[in-house]
């Protein structure tokens, strides 16, 4: 029998698939995911949707939106609509890399302090001390410009600064799982530490840092646009959101230059808030049982019976 | 026996003043940090892909063999790293942060100006985000699961999700350029001149000098861009502290407070505003953070004369000792901020205080 | 005549789907006397504690009547319910150092109360928190009003809440297993307090508790309850000497020191 369908591995799993369920129930999670497939689907479909080519400087320049072009023209004459949709293709697997490269990075590293300890947790938990001594948006800034004016550097500096929330989690819930009787029954079953972790620790730390990934989707889009807003990630004459955004700060009077990158960037992030923000609610205990009991009534608050509710980690 | 009294007499002192044993020990953590802080700019500055000379002095500085000669003697560039991070310390404990590529001045002298600019918006950032935070997320945890809780998670979950540097621009164009009712960019209107410098916060400066109606000026130039910028942390402190009510309100000592008929307004204000006290200064905390980033987006487009705008004119001209710097005192801003916050939990805790 | 009567309470949880958990209880405190609730944890007992006073959530909907001389607390409006809280009915939680708020002194929260039901100023409300403290002998009470939870022993906290519960001259105390989170060395201290208080100030208790030990130790009357219901009831002696149901047998057995202590206390 594999140890990842072994009775005990399944009961302690069951709550995350059960939870993604629940959460899709709920009205804002299916607007989000409505949102963010719309997305998906235009970015997928971008080349071929998109009237004319993003980076041809080919019709007449700062024209409003209308018939020739529905969202009108940018200074140099290209379609800011074809820009807008091929945008997509840029900004969100660009952010998906850095969440999920943070999340990996983050995971490992949290789950080797966590299961070492000793000098190797002081070192590493101290590393995170000194990425979290510093304003995300600055550090990243800094590394960007060190690195040199790119997406990819600013995707690195991206994962540079967020994957030390991850092992901060990570850690503290392999700390805490280490000591409790499944695990420690493992063990005993004479379970290698590489076994232990990967079938009894990492699969019930896998539902917060989902919760945590989902969320940081809208947080790291926020990052690399802004990135490119401060000519830090992408280049011209490249079609991404935030750079158009910094091009219409010198065009203030065509207002189409800046209003739809940025509501793009809204609906992407809002989308992706909205899912994970529903997902934490599912998985958190608290909320869930406070959802069934709580359709109306006076000034009075919940049941004793209730169990502590999880706080929320850290931003 | 003497031996007994003098080991005796520190521990009495401890006794007496826990707090002061814990401030060190927060003082020496910070200590430790702002080094740390330095460390990382100088490895970004020193491990520069390319030519650090040209990173550091721009294209046209490089070209002249003197200039980079004098460059490499100076900053120790033919030593080793250890030896070149100590004349990096050395350069910044004497005020030192390198030269602007752009302005060709010290970076020092021109961050001097932005920092009260930048602390300014930030500090009224902060109050306007807390005072909205604490009332919505308070609100929203008693109204749990209920439609007004529904609607301030929406409202929150879009605060989270704008570009703040998007909603500057629109906000700028909107009630400035279109409207008319928001007062043009900088810090005061050009028809003033600025007050006597005390604090450097434009705000107290006029008030310690009796202008109101320079008071008045610069606090409708802050009012925009401190709102745009308070949007961001309004969502995340009504998020948070609805999190941290909630907690508290399922605690027996919240339904001893009921059970003892006290008015609902005092159960909030004093049992349970004070129990969720310590994880809403943490976001606080957090949120100074997100608001000092947040300067670097929201600055230009107002161009308020602070640290974000610097960054943001260093960083469009790839200008890195103006970066760095900026970068450095950002850092060492938020470090403080966060000694800040660590002495508040001694205050706020009395099982810190009292050990 | 009794100080508080309870007329078949009923209280379900959930609207759509309600779930009963106590279904038709009646009881009468009587001044001077401790009246035993006892039941094993989920029979209701805590839950009909909390509805006296009003303290169950939004999803809970009582039903019945629960009478204090002549005002009916069920239904009652917020604004009437907080003039009974704290001033005729007061109550002392199963864990000190849960309900005792941790940031506040214990001054402030020995006064607050008693400064909003009774109007006294700072100095009178100070002088009376002192001897409060004195009355549940709570040492060097002065000093003790500048401290906060954490400083004290569970003990301590145990009195100290006591006193905040007494603070307003109440005439019941809702007392929720108060000796539960206690040391076995201490229950005995706080339970003499208990009866001697309740002599002293001709209280009216309704002591829950799931340990037939401290039943049997300071209760007057008992009644036994099992899935929201009373099984039996009488006077602790009557009780655990003889008893009816099936169900309470089972508890004694389960329990020899209490049957012990009770029979040794008749020779």
């Amino acid at each position: 029998m594999s140890a990842s369908t072994s009775p005990r591995t399944r009961l302690r799993r069951g709550r995350l698939f059960r939870a993604i369920p629940t959460a899709w129930r709920t009205p804002l999670a299916m607007v989000g995911a409505i949102i963010a497939l719309a997305w998906i689907v235009i970015a997928l479909i971008a080349p071929w949707a998109a009237p004319h080519d993003p980076l041809a400087q080919q019709l007449p320049r700062l024209t409003a939106p209308g018939d020739a072009s529905v969202l009108g023209t940018d200074q140099v004459g290209r379609d800011v609509f074809s820009r807008l949709l091929t945008g997509a293709r840029v900004t969100m697997p660009l952010a998906l890399l850095m969440v999920v490269s943070a999340t990996v990075l983050g995971t490992l590293i949290g789950s080797i302090a966590g299961f070492v300890g000793g000098w190797v947790d002081e070192t590493l938990m101290r590393l995170t001390d000194l990425i979290m001594a510093f304003p995300t948006v600055i550090l990243a800034m800094i590394i960007a410009a060190s690195l040199g004016p790119s997406l990819l550097n600013a995707v690195i500096a991206g994962i540079v600064v967020s994957w030390p929330q991850y092992a901060r989690v990570v850690r503290s819930l392999v700390l805490s799982l280490r000591t409790q009787n499944f695990v420690i029954a493992g063990r005993l079953l004479g379970y290698s530490p590489w076994r232990s972790l990967r079938s009894d620790i990492l699969p019930n730390v896998a539902g917060p840092v989902l919760v945590l990934a989902s969320l940081d989707i809208g947080t790291a889009i926020l990052l690399l646009t802004g990135l490119s807003f401060l000519g830090l990630g992408a280049q011209p004459p490249a079609a991404e959101w935030g750079s158009m955004i910094s091009g219409a700060m010198s065009h203030i009077d065509a207002w189409w230059l800046g209003v739809f990158p940025g509501l793009a960037i809204l609906t992407v992030v809002m989308a992706f808030n909205f899912i994970g923000d529903s997902l934490r609610d599912a998985l958190d205990p608290l909320s869930s049982a406070e959802r069934e009991g709580a359709a109306g009534g006076t000034e009075h608050e919940e049941p004793a019976a209730v169990e502590n509710p999880t706080t929320e980690e850290g931003r | 026996m003497t031996a007994t009294t003098t080991s005796q007499k520190p521990a009495r002192l401890w006794q007496r003043w826990p707090l002061l044993g814990y401030i060190l020990r927060r003082l020496g953590t910070s200590v430790l940090l702002m080094l740390g802080v330095t460390m990382v700019t100088f490895v970004l500055t020193a491990l520069v892909p390319g030519d650090p000379v040209a990173a550091a002095l721009g294209e046209g500085a490089a070209s002249n063999p003197a200039t980079v000669a004098a460059y490499v003697e100076e900053h120790g560039l033919d030593k080793s790293i250890p030896e070149r991070y100590l004349i990096y310390l050395a350069a910044l404990l004497q005020g030192d942060l390198g030269t602007s590529i752009k302005t060709g001045r010290p970076v020092a002298t021109e961050l001097a100006t932005a920092v009260p600019a930048t602390v300014e918006i930030a500090l009224c950032a902060i109050v306007v985000s807390l005072a909205v935070g604490l009332a919505l997320g308070t609100i929203a945890a008693h109204h749990r699961g209920r439609a007004t809780d529904q609607v301030l998670r929406v409202v929150s979950l879009l605060g989270l999700s704008v570009p703040t540097f998007w909603l500057a621009i629109m906000a700028y164009h909107t009630f400035f350029l279109r409207l008319g009712v928001a007062p043009g960019a900088g810090r005061l209107d050009p028809t003033f001149t600025p007050p006597p410098t005390v604090t450097g916060l434009y705000t107290v400066d006029f008030i310690l000098g009796g202008d109101p109606v320079g008071f008045f000026d610069a606090l409708a130039h802050l009012a925009l861009p401190v709102l745009v910028l308070s949007l961001f942390t309004i969502g995340l402190l009504t998020r948070f502290i609805r999190a941290a009510v909630l907690e508290v309100l399922d605690t027996d000592y919240i339904r001893a407070a009921r059970a003892k008929g006290l008015p609902r307004r005092r159960v909030i204000g004093a049992y349970v505003l004070r129990g969720a006290s310590l994880p809403i200064l943490t976001v606080v905390g957090v949120a100074f953070g997100v608001l000092l980033s947040g300067t670097v987006l929201v600055e230009a487009v107002f161009a308020w004369p602070g640290l974000g705008t610097y960054a943001f004119n260093s960083a469009i001209n790839l200008d890195l000792p103006g970066v760095m710097g900026v970068g450095l005192v950002v850092g060492v801003i938020y470090l403080v901020i966060n000694f800040a916050v660590d002495l508040l939990y001694g205050v706020l805790d009395p099982r810190v205080r009292l050990a | 005549m009794s100080a508080l009567s309870i007329r078949d309470l009923t209280i379900a949880f959930g609207r759509h789907d309600p779930v009963q958990v106590v279904s038709g209880i009646s009881l009468d405190l009587s001044p001077g006397k401790i009246q035993g609730l006892a039941g094993e944890s989920g029979s209701g007992k805590t839950v009909s504690a909390m509805a006296v006073l009003g303290l169950l959530p939004a999803t809970a909907q009582v039903g019945g009547s629960i009478r204090l001389g002549t005002t009916e607390l069920v239904g009652l409006r917020p604004r009437e319910l907080n003039r009974v809280r704290g001033r005729r009915i007061a109550m002392v939680f199963q864990d000190p150092s849960a309900s005792l708020h941790p940031q506040l002194t214990i001054g402030a929260q020995l006064t607050d109360h008693v400064r909003a039901h009774l109007r006294l100023n700072r100095r009178d409300a100070r002088q009376r928190a002192i001897d409060l403290l004195t009355q549940v002998h709570v040492p060097d009470p002065a000093e003790a009003l500048r401290r906060y939870p954490h400083q004290f022993s569970g003990g301590q906290r145990q009195r100290i809440a006591i006193a905040v519960a007494l603070a307003c001259d109440p005439e019941v105390l809702l007392a929720d297993e108060p000796t539960t989170a206690l040391d076995v060395t201490v229950q005995a201290g706080i339970l003499h307090l208990l009866r001697e208080l309740v002599d002293q100030r001709d209280l009216a208790v309704l002591l829950v508790t799931h340990d037939l030990g401290v039943m049997s130790a300071v209760a007057d009357d008992v009644a036994v309850m099992r899935h929201g219901q009373i099984v039996e009831s009488g006077s602790t002696h009557d009780v655990f000497t003889t008893p009816q149901h099936a169900y309470t047998r089972t508890l004694l057995e389960s329990m020899p020191d209490a049957q012990q202590s009770l029979v040794e206390d008749d020779e």
